[in-house]
């Protein structure tokens, strides 16, 4: 392996890492910021760290009519959005692996968690976790291809659904106002509520039946698994943010064959996105409501729709892509 | 001594299709005999081997041979054409064939052995083969006849169920009328010189309105067997009335058969294609791919939804063939390269996946004697194997990486990007709006597919079968493994299949898939160039299983504390009964109330008996299938109406009817008079 390779390779690494270190912290800034935004004092950012580490340490308690899906999915689906996470240009693009699957695969990583999520919800048997993946299939079914369009828009926009190539074609471009994009950013920020289960479609800080999705369907698991799944909900979270803030804000993201120094300060920019991304959306959620279970579909509706006009824009207002 | 123009590969084949043959009529004589019709089913296998290696051999070397046998019509003779095309798709039948061949190794001699299944299913396999085999139009209608009616004679296997009845009864109509349609195309290929070779009819050109006849008339002909809406009504009746294995055959490899016929005819004799054709291929798909998951995502019944989903797929694979046309037609061959190896390449996932959802189903069945959601459930546990190999199936037919459903769809949305370049305005507004119906159907079919293993194999049971199930036989559970295995490598290595297809591509489509071997690894799956799009299904499976790996080793490490078993927290009010668990129908209610409140103007009743009164409360709902209503039943009743009009004329007095016999005479010499 050449130098620039062990370079590229040891960026991917820290980005693997860096992701899944900064994940808890993200989530807590949220919690934080929506405490303050309530007048509550609200847990110190570290919190999350603090649970996931009191749950793996705690005894596992597993239902008994579970099976072994329900014991490997934590896993499965912590390494479905970990491996998605790290494809995602952070605070550097190109680096070792971000060429082995592009936005549509990124999407798919994402429907695969998702389905295997689902699918543990059904294991045990109760109607908690059917309540749970039954509403979970119906988001998704609106969210999901919401969420295709919106990256298929943006890959017609940059000739390329490669993740590294589009950031760097963002980057490169002057800043201009694009509507099929616009449109493109309103859609992904209401599918990134749907998917990291916020307020307005999903509440996580509830256990009222009534209200719950993604909690219904976790409600069996306790210990390690709950951590695992904790832990993937928070990087799920923090790739949506960096994907926001890949396509949209690209700015101050080092091209991969910069090096550790430039690399260093695309970290400390991207690191501010991501806290600014996380206050947004404490804001946000303090001053919401969560809406009924059958809004959600003429919200995520509309979230197709608008990503339906996106990609129509880009089809007619783009000349040629070869 | 081998005949001249028998040699390998095609000798290969005669002696599968000779095989099958051979194993249908040792069945059909010694019907009484239990090992006489056990037998079909190791000689099948042998017969699918030899044919399949056959037709990879064929795809590989690229090879081309032809043949005319003095048998069939005098004069004319049966031409036998092995082509790539062929071979390939001769490849999913045969590979189908073993599949389910080794599946049926396993049935139970006394309870599932029939002299109504086993013969038609050896004759049925040789019938597929022949079809792309065909080398001119009257062997081909011959084997497509001859396909229709065995696999009609398997699904009325078990007649004593008025269901299958039924199913019997309209796949009978629409396979007539399917032949009926195709006789109408390849009259019009044929041309005024009333050629049938399809040699000649490559070579000839046909103006608009021929092209236009051929077209319709094929998709309508061909398009019936394949399953696309609307004429797909008779599918999901049909394929799940067979015993299973015929039904995997019947969904994953005749379905197949008609998308090849549509190949052949549109693609391949048809000639250079005009933009229109395009449109009915995309307009159709996509309501066929959505339309068809909604079926799935609100049935009830295990093999009726994999059959729903099979319109689905069929769906995709005719956006892909029309994608591969529009992009053919402006002479944008890398970009129909990319769609029609989307397309081929999920004829070929898709049969792989299909028939091992539909085996696990028949093992369900077989295990339980239950195909209705409402009494399975819990199996994981009772049926590990067949549980784990379902999953396999589930993941490849929702399109999750890594495994192969995934890979064509992939390749079919790069297709979609590169739609831009399409300089008609329909085409290009089409296109997105086909994206968008593409990108609905996989997130249906993932919803439907979870909801598919959920209740049949999660849960608890619900019915005492469903209890006390059993795993199934030792050969059933290797034709999964075997399919599953198939699923896992299509999905990891695309783009090795994908590099066979390359000499169906130059001459289809034009050009070879331009992005092949470009990639950064050697497993890397390019549509256009490396800097557009790469898909590594290898590296990302590594990456995960690295990361899933480590993870649970550093946890272990970490916890160090035991699991412990416990009663099902749920909130706190676990309720023993399995019949707390959300049903089949409960867990698609939301989808329904956002989807099929209009699609299929479900209305709702519900029963609230006011407090005191003990009745219990009822909810029902009403759905309405227009698709059957508005095509089938209204002109089936038109149909009927008519006749018993016309009825009246048996009974008419002798003066009416020699009135009536006079004035037809007098219209018919007034015609004349007119047109001479």
């Amino acid at each position: 392996m050449t130098g620039t390779g062990l370079i590229l390779l040891f960026g991917q690494s820290i980005q693997m890492f860096l992701v899944i270190l900064l994940a808890p912290a993200i989530t807590g800034i949220v919690r934080q910021v929506k405490a303050r935004a309530t007048r509550r004092q609200g847990a110190p950012i570290i919190q999350p760290y603090r649970d996931l580490y009191k749950l793996v340490k705690k005894e596992t308690v597993v239902a008994e009519t579970a099976s072994w899906l329900f014991r490997v999915a934590p896993y499965a689906i912590l390494a479905f959005t970990w491996v998605a996470t790290a494809l995602v240009p952070t605070f550097a693009s190109g680096l070792m692996f971000n060429w082995a699957a592009d936005v549509v695969a990124l999407v798919a990583l994402l429907g695969a968690a998702r389905a295997i999520l689902a699918l543990a919800g059904m294991d045990v048997g109760t109607a908690f976790g059917g309540i749970g993946t039954s509403r979970e299939l119906m988001i998704a079914t609106l969210a999901e291809p919401a969420m295709l369009l919106v990256a298929l828009t943006i890959a017609l926009t940059a000739g390329t659904t490669r993740l590294p190539e589009i950031a760097n074609f963002l980057v490169s471009q002057p800043m201009t106002v694009r509507v099929s994009l616009a449109l493109a950013l309103v859609a992904l920020i209401i599918v990134a509520l749907a998917e990291n289960a916020r307020i307005p479609i999903d509440n996580p800080a509830t256990h009222l039946e009534l209200t719950m999705v993604h909690e219904a369907m976790v409600l069996e698991y306790s210990g390690r698994h709950l951590a695992m799944i904790e832990l993937a909900a928070q990087l799920k979270l923090v790739l949506y943010i960096a994907l926001i803030v890949c396509l949209f804000v690209p700015f101050g993201m080092a091209p991969a064959q910069a090096g550790p120094g430039a690399w260093a300060v695309g970290l400390l920019v991207f690191v501010a996105k991501l806290v600014l991304g996380a206050a947004l959306l404490g804001i946000w959620e303090a001053s919401i409501a969560k809406m009924r279970v059958f809004r959600v579909g003429e919200f995520l509706g509309g979230a197709f729709v608008f990503a339906f006009l996106a990609i129509l824009l880009a089809f007619v207002t783009r000349e040629v892509m070869q | 001594m081998i005949p001249a123009g028998l040699e390998w590969p095609l000798g290969g084949l005669a002696v599968a299709i000779a095989l099958y043959v051979l194993a249908a009529g040792l069945a059909a004589t010694l019907h009484r005999s239990r090992a006489a019709l056990a037998s079909v089913y190791p000689l099948a296998l042998v017969a699918a081997l030899i044919g399949a290696a056959a037709n990879l051999w064929g795809v590989l070397a690229n090879h081309h041979q032809g043949l005319v046998l003095p048998i069939g019509l005098p004069v004319i003779g049966l031409h036998i054409s092995l082509d790539t095309l062929s071979a390939f798709f001769g490849l999913i039948i045969n590979g189908g064939v073993a599949a389910t061949a080794l599946y049926g190794i396993g049935l139970d001699r006394a309870r599932d052995l029939s002299p109504r299944i086993e013969p038609f299913f050896a004759i049925f396999a040789a019938a597929m083969n022949l079809v792309v085999l065909a080398g001119d139009a009257f062997s081909f209608l011959f084997f497509w006849e001859l396909m229709s009616l065995t696999s009609w004679a398997l699904v009325v296997a078990r007649h004593d169920d008025a269901a299958a009845r039924h199913a019997g009864h309209v796949y009978l109509v629409m396979a007539a009328m399917g032949t009926a349609a195709l006789l109408f195309a390849f009259g019009t290929l044929a041309g005024a010189s009333g050629t049938y070779d399809f040699a000649a009819m490559r070579s000839t050109s046909y103006g608009p309105l021929a092209s236009a006849v051929i077209l319709a008339a094929t998709l309508a002909g061909a398009g019936s067997k394949a399953g696309i809406a609307p004429l797909h009504a008779w599918l999901p009746l049909a394929h799940p009335a067979a015993p299973s294995h015929v039904s995997a055959l019947m969904s994953g490899v005749m379905t197949k058969v008609a998308i090849y016929a549509i190949i052949r005819v549109v693609f391949d004799l048809l000639g250079t294609p005009a933009w229109w054709w395009a449109l009915p291929f995309l307009i159709l798909g996509a309501a066929t791919a959505v339309l068809g998951l909604l079926y799935a995502v609100l049935d009830c019944d295990l093999k009726r939804v994999l059959a729903y989903s099979t319109v689905e797929n069929i769906g995709i694979i005719f956006v892909a063939l029309g994608l591969a046309l529009a992009f053919k037609s402006g002479g944008y061959t890398a970009a129909a390269a990319v769609a029609l190896a989307a397309g081929l390449l999920h004829a070929l996932n898709h049969s792989w996946f299909k028939s091992l959802l539909f085996l696990g189903a028949g093992a369900v069945l077989h295990a339980t004697g239950r195909r209705s959601f409402d009494h399975l459930g819990g199996l994981i546990h009772r049926m590990p194997v067949t549980a784990a190999l379902f999953l396999v199936g589930t993941l490849s037919i929702s399109a999750l990486p890594p495994f192969n459903g995934f890979v064509s769809e992939w390749l079919l949305f790069q297709a979609v990007l590169a739609g831009p370049v399409l300089p008609e305005a329909v085409l290009r507004f089409m296109s997105p709006a086909v994206g968008a119906m593409l990108a609905l159907a996989a997130a249906l079919a993932a919803a439907t597919f979870v909801r598919v293993y959920g209740i049949t194999f999660l849960g608890r049971p619900r019915s005492g079968q469903a209890a006390v199930a059993h795993e199934t036989s030792r050969p059933q559970l290797m034709a999964m493994a075997l399919l599953a295995l198939l699923c896992a490598y299509g999905g990891l290595f695309g783009d090795v299949t994908v590099a066979m297809l390359q000499p169906i591509l130059q001459r289809l489509a034009g050009a070879a898939l331009p992005g092949t071997g470009t990639g950064p690894t050697a497993f890397s799956l390019v549509a256009f160039s490396a800097d557009r799009s790469i898909y590594d299904a290898p590296t990302i499976a590594v990456f995960l299983l690295i990361s899933g790996t480590l993870t649970s080793m550093l946890v272990h490490w970490l916890s160090g504390r035991k699991t412990r078993l416990a009663p099902a927290w749920d909130c706190g009010f676990p309720d023993p009964s399995p019949l707390t668990q959300y049903t089949a129908s409960s867990l698609s209610q939301p989808i329904r109330r956002v989807y099929a409140t209009s699609v299929f103007g479900v209305r709702e009743e519900v029963d609230m008996p006011p407090p005191g009164d003990l009745r219990p409360a009822r909810l029902t709902v009403w759905f309405t299938d227009y698709v059957w209503n508005w095509l089938y039943a209204a002109p089936a009743q038109w149909l009927v109406a008519v006749s018993a009009r016309l009825n009246a004329i048996q009974f008419l007095s002798i003066r009416a009817n020699l009135m009536m016999m006079f004035s037809a005479l007098i219209i018919l010499l007034l015609l004349a008079a007119v047109w001479l």
